[in-house]
């Protein structure tokens, strides 16, 4: 059959036509079974050493949720967002999730640079927010969820820890931005309660690689111990370094961001063994619940998963919380949710009970102490039930719900 | 006393890095006028290389020392041949060319090892001086930069090879008019050129560690030190280094890494604006 260019293009826009028309439909046929999760993280760049658990940890408990029914009858479909590492890829996929794919919820945001990034895209498109990540605390938000550990719960359990073994002059070196500088902060409130001194913070850029002059400064400060609150690959060498100067056996070190992007894996364990950490969750927590995710984390993910994080654990958790709240407000809006999760909705979770505190939107859980030692993370102490304290001084939604800010520590 | 000591290790150690990351960028940049913005690949391609090397059984000293500035220097030469021949005289388009070779070799690597910081750890261990303790891997990344410009520095000036490539660099009419193979010559510096970066990217990664993006850290550095240098490769990358090295790590002992960036930066400013032609543009002119 001849065809020429006339009748070529006729049956092409045609054809066209016939196949926007079927995606379309296929698209709001989707649309109306199935509820829609956006996952926003960093699966690339300096910072997809934390963000890669996180979706994988989003992906099984999304998988699990469908397995068992869905949620009100209905699929989830995850959607996943790859920000690699970029502050302004943030804002575009938040307003993607909230316009084009009309989420009912956006679990993400790693740094805290990130979270507030997001935030205000998704309180004015009305979206509800589920920030998973352990970080500096304060946050206020009614539309927001903050399901990680914050420094009331885990600098003030750990300073006075580190201090009674090691000594009472502290060294903070820290990222540069609010997560790093706002938590040092508490570091240095916890430290002076404690009766010590922190004698300097040091903050560093995400791309600072050389820590020499640094070291050297920490060698001239002669500190009881060094605090780190360092951010992502680039600060891997931070470690490095002070290993390869031979301080690790003169000056010990305690962290609140250590091991979260797997550092005690990547590092050899001559250069981090003996390092303290406090967290909400560590893999190899002794509760039937954790053996048993452990277990089904391991079939999806395979056995030689390296660790499942503080943060791949906090994002299954936050899931696993607005989940809860679905069900119980019998519906995905956003408000429903919201106030169904104020009643102080509480979930077994494998890091033990999670409870969400309703005047802060945070949680109320458990934390650990721990040591890393080669490769592992060893846990030496429980606290169970830790309040989050610090944000609760300040904030309180029940009474103020139309707060929106984040508060910052102040002496 | 000790202090002192130890500050002046990391002064030199800072001249040190910035020569070594430098040199290559001076070969490519100030002998041929290729703005090579896929100079920061070079050194992360260097850094695999002796990672990868290391992890399947090489030493460490010859994975750093042979096995990066080989790998490299083969890429470079491959790059030469496929796509800076063609851009000689170009410089707009030699830009556009080898910044898309540099997102490609992004692409490329986190393709093949993913984008996580991998490492070894330094050798060598540590060393006293007095109270104070610092990595003996520094003396080595030192000792390494001056027996890298020393040879460059001999090569160009007391081998017949040196005399031809600066030669032809020069004019390259005369060289072939004179029976020198330009189009060989390019291709040898270039790869030599690409092979000194391959030998900063891998003396580098224990302490850096590498992963794929790390590139960025250095361009700017490099780019900076070789302008401020001027014409002169040996003379104005090492007079160049030792003016912002120090520099940078004073500042950055006196207050923060911020303020040592910074620092580095107005320096430059300082120095294009007073001397536009970088130091060998006033100074040591007659140096290579």
């Amino acid at each position: 059959m001849k065809v020429n260019r006339r009748q070529f293009l006729q049956r092409a826009t045609m054809a066209t036509a016939a196949a926007a028309g079927a995606g379309a439909f296929a698209a709001s046929a989707s649309a109306a079974d199935m509820i829609n999760v956006a996952g926003i993280h960093d699966l690339s760049g300096g910072l997809d050493i934390y963000g890669k658990p996180m979706v994988d940890a989003l992906t099984l408990a999304v998988e699990e949720a469908n397995g068992a029914g869905g949620l009100l009858g209905q699929q989830i479909k995850l959607i996943n967002y790859d920000t690699q590492s970029s502050m302004q890829l943030y804002t575009q996929f938040a307003q993607q999730a909230a316009l084009k794919d009309k989420v009912a919820v956006v679990h993400g945001g790693i740094t805290s640079a990130s979270r507030e990034v997001i935030r205000p895209v998704l309180d004015k498109f009305k979206t509800l927010y589920f920030y998973n990540t352990q970080y500096e605390g304060g946050v206020c938000d009614r539309d927001q969820f903050d399901t990680g550990v914050t420094p009331a719960q885990t600098v003030e359990k750990l300073v006075p820890y580190a201090m009674k073994k090691w000594g009472k002059k502290v060294y903070v070196v820290a990222a540069d931005y609010n997560y790093g500088q706002i938590t040092s902060q508490w570091v240095k409130k916890y430290v002076t309660e404690n009766g010590g001194e922190v004698s300097s913070i040091d903050f560093f850029p995400l791309d600072v690689t050389n820590f020499g002059p640094t070291i050297s400064k920490i060698q001239a400060a002669k500190p009881d111990f060094v605090w780190s609150a360092l951010v992502g690959g680039a600060h891997i060498s931070f470690y490095r370094q002070w290993a390869a100067a031979g301080m690790r056996a003169s000056i010990p070190m305690a962290s609140t961001t250590f091991a979260v992007g797997n550092e005690h894996i990547v590092l050899s364990p001559e250069e981090c063994n003996g390092m303290l950490v406090c967290y909400n969750y560590f893999q190899d927590l002794k509760n039937p619940v954790n053996q048993a995710f452990v277990e089904r984390f391991h079939k999806r993910f395979g056995a030689d998963y390296p660790n499942i994080t503080e943060l791949a654990m906090g994002t299954y958790q936050g899931f696993l919380l607005w989940a809860a709240g679905v069900k119980k407000a019998n519906s995905i809006d956003r408000l429903k949710v919201i106030e169904a999760l104020e009643t102080g909705i509480k979930i077994d979770a494998p890091s033990g009970v999670v409870t969400i505190d309703p005047p802060t939107h945070h949680c109320v859980l458990d934390v650990h102490i721990a040591e890393v030692k080669d490769k592992k993370l060893n846990v030496l102490e429980d606290f169970a039930q830790q309040k989050p304290a610090d944000t609760a001084a300040v904030c309180d939604l029940i009474k103020n719900p139309n707060d929106n800010q984040q508060y910052v520590i102040k002496f | 006393m000790d202090f002192i000591a130890l500050l002046a290790i990391q002064i030199l150690y800072a001249i040190a890095s910035l020569a070594l990351i430098s040199i290559g960028l001076a070969i490519i940049f100030g002998m041929m006028r290729v703005i090579n913005l896929a100079h920061g690949e070079f050194l992360m391609l260097g850094g695999y290389a002796a990672i990868v090397a290391t992890s399947h059984g090489v030493s460490i000293w010859i994975a750093m020392l042979l096995v990066a500035p080989l790998v490299v220097g083969m890429i470079g030469i491959v790059v030469e041949r496929t796509i800076i021949r063609f851009l000689y005289g170009r410089i707009i388009d030699t830009m556009l060319a080898t910044w898309g070779l540099s997102l490609f070799l992004v692409g490329l690597t986190t393709a093949i090892f993913g984008n996580t910081t991998v490492g070894i750890s330094a050798p060598l261990g540590s060393f006293e001086i007095g109270a104070y303790r610092a990595s003996a891997y520094t003396l080595f990344v030192i000792a390494v930069a001056i027996v890298v410009l020393a040879g460059v520095f001999s090569v160009l000036r007391w081998t017949r090879l040196g005399l031809i490539a600066r030669g032809t660099m020069q004019n390259a009419n005369m060289a072939a008019a004179l029976g020198v193979k330009p189009p060989r010559v390019y291709a040898v510096t270039f790869g030599v050129g690409a092979a000194l970066s391959g030998l900063a990217g891998g003396v580098l990664a224990p302490v850096s560690g590498v992963f794929p993006t790390i590139g960025v850290a250095y361009i700017a550095k490099s780019f900076i030190t070789v302008i401020g240098g001027g014409a002169a490769i040996v003379t104005g990358t090492a007079s160049a280094s030792a003016l912002f090295g120090a520099v940078n790590q004073i500042a950055t002992f006196a207050t923060t890494p911020v303020f040592g960036e910074v620092a580095l930066l107005a320096a430059a400013i300082l120095l294009i604006r007073v001397l536009p032609q970088g130091i060998t543009g006033r100074f040591f002119r007659r140096g290579i």
